[in-house]
């Protein structure tokens, strides 16, 4: 045998007799995917309305029931008392209160206008723009539907109109775990991948096993190969179970060619690992290991783009998620899932990625010192 | 050159202002059973450490096998052997599986290896437990198995530190039966140890305090030039000089 | 007492000496408050888009200028087909396209008007939601530009307000979150990890059979570790009014000594996994999947704990962090009293007192 081949059957032994680890691949999936995209869901939908209403007239009830009958809006609480409906907004209890003024109908009648107040609990940002904008455009499609059967045909006279019409594409049903999901895939590799290679080679620091090897022959590349490839061959069997999971669960079939992800996931995992082994060649302890690959995978994870859009981030920020791998591997993971992308879309991120995983490789050899 | 293990002039390392070791000067012959003592903190280790290629040194000269520690560093690791006073075989694997480990390393054939862990297990006594971990041995046994796990690639010198910590009277006994044995085979052995019977094992001893070598001899001679009856109580003469404090 | 003290000198010291964690557990949350106050936004703004203009005329070229002028939309590319479109989308380059048919500005003159065609990349629904709502605004606009000032009758008028967050940012949702995050980390998980090291190592041991009662060795072990994470919250809170922006609208006394409860309940949290565990590894996994993921998800910071099916409401119910959470953002931002959130101190001080009680139980049952 190698001696490559040694080290490798001696780290396989040891992870598979180790529970902690073959607990961790096997829970990490499973409580990650089964959890998370439900946790994580954005869809807009159960908003809680308070409405004041001072008009009490058919219009104003009109319009309730038109916003109730969407089915996103959930009318919690109806009253003619503005101090009830800020209580409700503090205890948490309404997300947004729409409130109808005095002589509401009389207004758009007599006036030909009226006005409308609507408070949005604004400390969710989210839920806070979305919910607004969403009813917005309710009180803009009512007030349509109002001038149209109001008016006589002739009054309305645009010289100019433009209909518009969208349309959705990738995600037609707009469902949002599809766009979670394969996100979390990601997460998922990140964390299992970089935890497990920060703590090995500190573990063997501790123990002290780690000087046996270092007085012997061994070249370092072979050292490192040997921790190396046992965490690459388990992140791809735990993406395997999240494949899975993501099929059986949510019915979440990639749109591209699975091997197209497993390339790049294979080369992705490369940086991860070299990434966990250049920590904990820097590390005493399994606990310092584990909080600096904690504290980098929190940067990565927060700045990778899955809660949140790059676009809007500002530059030095956009900075960062450019030297994040987090950020590329979810963007490509997206868009071979969803949008059908296939090797040749992707090769961008691919050769960036690539040029990666050779320099944080070539640190972590560069920085393994037998002798110290 | 020929006819020596280890050499060393002037040997010194120093971590930041503290000077470990010394400007230690000493040689080792071939086949001699060489006793390296001193107090906890005396710089042993430290010293031990510059001879495996596990710690470069701050300035002198050395040699291990006839090979420069500063350049030729991975050529002596292949004609060593070495056990650490933590204990260095892997809990989680197997008798058979640490030593098909470690020969593995050193580039043994698989055949050479199943054929010596025969004869070795059976020294040991250990054939009926080879597919046993090593966690669940006792520490005696463990011990013994680690040096022979060291020796197994058969290099020309093993280096021990303080291999008997911990251990019964007996076994540290049947332990040093296993170092007369390599030595018989022509391995250079290099130990350190805190027990004064032992240091009466070998052939010649030196004693290290805050650093430097203070003494070096045959046990024999050692005794008769401090005039006293046993080697532990030169050992205390000597180490009662130490300023150091142990840490 | 003095006996104490010296456990509780000698922790601190092992903790000093230790310079890299020292400055993860003093730097993390510091380096999240940037983060989230600074990188990380709900709102959407600069999205790539590309056209298809198939008319070429003065009118398109007027809506594309409007599209590209707005903040929330920035051109990325001009095409001649669907299919460079979806390819464009499949790189990842635009988020949105506009489909421009010939005679574009000759038909919005004729009765029937003309159309447009807006194709969303729905792979994230909630970007394309808001970007479809913003490309609508933005048509209607320009459709009224052109119209002239001519008035348009019975029209209602919305006045929206944003109540606490005017300007929707969205350190108001996360600083509370951090801070419960970050308390949990120090709190728990270290506090965890140190104890369960010295098990290992076999230090715990020799600490046992010294004269000072077991429970006070465990509370020494937890002190610096409090102190440390009152040095959290004082940096946030610091971080948050001057950098972020970030008013405390309540009473700091109140605040504060909310901040103390959750670590009192973090702290017993942590003693507990480390009485129950043996090994460094299980302690960690235990607390980052026990307790860390839970927080994350769970406490309805990050994601709202109303869209979650029911058996995960209910279960939100048990995470500590959810109701500290609460506690927070109402003190802080909303500015209410401890008239309102008496139940969820009520809430924490319950856990505390079970979660001590367990801990305490389960030491003794080991040193028995």
């Amino acid at each position: 045998m190698s001696k490559l081949g040694v080290i490798l059957s001696k780290e396989f032994r040891q992870i598979i007799r180790n529970p902690a680890i073959i607990r961790l691949i096997f829970i990490m999936p499973v409580i990650q995917l089964l959890v998370l995209p439900n946790a994580a869901d954005y869809e807009i939908k159960n908003i809680n309305l308070q409405v004041t209403d001072h008009d009490h007239s058919a219009l104003s009830r009109r319009l309730i029931d038109n916003i109730s009958a969407t089915g996103y809006f959930k009318v919690i609480g109806y009253g003619s008392d503005r101090n009830q409906a800020m209580v409700a907004i503090e205890k948490d209890k309404a997300d947004l209160i729409l409130e109808i003024p005095h002589n509401f109908e009389r207004d758009l009648i007599r006036e030909e206008s009226a006005r409308l107040m609507l408070a949005v609990n604004a400390i969710n940002g989210v839920k806070a723009s979305l919910g607004g904008a969403y009813l917005n455009n309710l009180l803009r499609q009512f007030n349509g539907d109002i001038r149209t059967e109001w008016l006589q045909p002739d009054r309305l006279q645009k010289p100019f109109s433009i209909t518009t019409t969208f349309t959705n594409w990738f995600n037609p049903g707009m469902n949002y775990k599809y766009f979670m999901v394969p996100g979390i895939l990601v997460l998922l590799l990140t964390m299992v991948g970089m935890n497990l290679t920060a703590i090995n080679i500190v573990r063997e620091k501790e123990i002290g096993t780690i000087e046996q090897i270092n007085v012997s022959p061994i070249k370092k590349h072979h050292f490192i190969l040997g921790k190396l490839i046992p965490f690459w061959v388990l992140g791809l069997v735990v993406l395997t179970i999240g494949f899975l999971i993501a099929r059986l669960v949510y019915g979440i079939v990639p749109l591209g060619a699975y091997w197209t992800i497993y390339v790049f996931a294979a080369v992705y995992l490369l940086v991860i690992l070299g990434m966990g082994l250049l920590v904990s060649t820097f590390s005493a302890t399994q606990q310092q290991a584990m909080l600096v690959s904690f504290f980098i995978m929190m940067i990565f994870i927060l700045m990778g783009g899955l809660y949140t859009s790059i676009d809007s981030m500002p530059e030095w920020a956009k900075w960062i998620t450019r030297i994040n791998p987090v950020t590329y591997f979810i963007e490509v993971m997206r868009r071979v899932v969803l949008k059908g992308a296939n090797l040749g879309d992707v090769t961008k991120e691919l050769s960036i990625i690539l040029g990666y995983a050779l320099l944080v490789n070539g640190l972590a050899i560069l920085s393994y010192r037998k002798r110290s | 050159m020929q006819d020596r293990a280890i050499t060393a002039e002037k040997l010194t390392k120093k971590f930041g202002d503290f000077t470990a070791v010394d400007q230690i000067s000493f040689e080792v012959s071939k086949g001699e059973i060489f006793g390296f003592l001193g107090a906890n903190g005396a710089g042993k280790t430290t010293a031990m450490r510059m001879f495996c290629g596990l710690s470069l040194p701050t300035s002198g000269v050395a040699t291990v096998g006839g090979f420069d520690v500063y350049s030729e560093n991975e050529k002596i690791k292949n004609s060593i052997g070495y056990m650490s006073q933590r204990f260095s075989l892997y809990d989680d694997l197997s008798v058979i599986e640490n030593i098909r480990f470690y020969a593995g390393i050193y580039g043994m054939s698989s055949k050479a290896i199943r054929v010596k862990a025969e004869h070795i297990l059976k020294g040991l006594e250990l054939e009926a437990e080879k597919n046993m971990l090593v966690g669940s041995l006792p520490l005696g046994w463990k011990q013994k198995l680690a040096f022979s796990v060291a020796i197994f690639h058969e290099p020309r010198i093993v280096f021990l530190d303080e291999p008997t910590g911990g251990v019964d009277p007996i076994t540290r006994r049947e332990f040093w039966q296993l170092i007369y044995e390599a030595a018989g085979e022509g391995i250079t052995v290099f130990v350190t140890t805190h027990y004064m019977d032992e240091a009466e094992y070998c052939n010649r001893v030196s004693i290290m305090v805050d650093g430097r070598i203070e003494a070096l001899d045959t046990p024999t001679g050692m005794k008769k030039h401090m005039g006293v009856g046993s080697m532990n109580e030169v050992f205390l003469q000597l180490a009662r000089k130490a300023t150091r404090t142990e840490n | 007492m003095k006996q104490f003290y010296n456990f509780v000198i000698k922790e601190f010291i092992h903790i000093m000496r230790d310079r890299r964690t020292l400055f993860i557990l003093i730097g993390m949350p510091v380096v999240q408050i940037l983060i989230f106050g600074f990188a990380l936004t709900n709102e959407v703004k600069n999205s790539g888009f590309a056209v298809i203009d198939l008319s070429h005329d003065e009118r398109s070229a007027q809506l594309i200028d409007e599209l590209d002028a707005s903040r929330y939309f920035e051109i990325r590319g001009k095409f001649q087909s669907v299919e460079s479109l979806e390819q464009s989308f499949r790189k990842g380059q635009v988020k949105i396209g506009i489909v421009i048919p010939s005679n574009f500005g000759k038909d919005m003159e004729r009765p029937g008007g003309a159309s447009l065609q807006f194709i969303a990349d729905a792979s994230d629904p909630n970007v394309a939601n808001t970007l479809i709502n913003y490309a609508n605004a933005v048509v209607l606009d320009f459709e009224n530009n052109i119209n002239g000032e001519k008035k348009i009758p019975y029209t209602i008028q919305t006045e929206t307000r944003m109540l606490y967050n005017p300007q929707l940012k969205g350190a108001y949702n996360f600083v509370p979150g951090v801070m419960a995050m970050v308390l949990l980390l120090v709190c728990t998980m270290m506090t965890a990890l140190t104890v369960v090291r010295e098990k290992e190592l076999g230090t715990l041991e020799v600490m046992l059979v010294s004269p000072l009662k077991p429970l006070k060795i465990i509370i020494a072990k937890a002190v610096p570790y409090l102190l440390l994470s009152m040095l959290n919250i004082a940096s946030i809170l610091l971080l948050s009014v001057f950098v972020l922006d970030v008013p405390i609208n309540g009473s700091l006394t109140l605040l504060v000594g909310e901040g103390i409860l959750f670590i009192l309940v973090a702290l017993s949290l942590g003693l507990l996994i480390s009485s129950s565990t043996a090994s460094q590894q299980s302690a960690m996994f235990i607390s980052l999947i026990g307790m860390f993921l839970p927080t994350v998800m769970l406490s309805g910071f990050m994601f709202p704990i109303e869209n979650m099916p029911l058996p995960m409401q209910v279960v939100s119910n048990a995470v500590p962090a959810k109701w500290f959470y609460i506690i927070v953002r109402s003190v802080m931002i909303k500015g209410v009293g401890l008239k309102h959130v008496w139940k969820e101190t009520l809430i924490l001080s319950g856990m505390l007192i079970f979660f001590m009680a367990m801990a305490i139980k389960k030491f003794k049952v080991r040193l028995a």
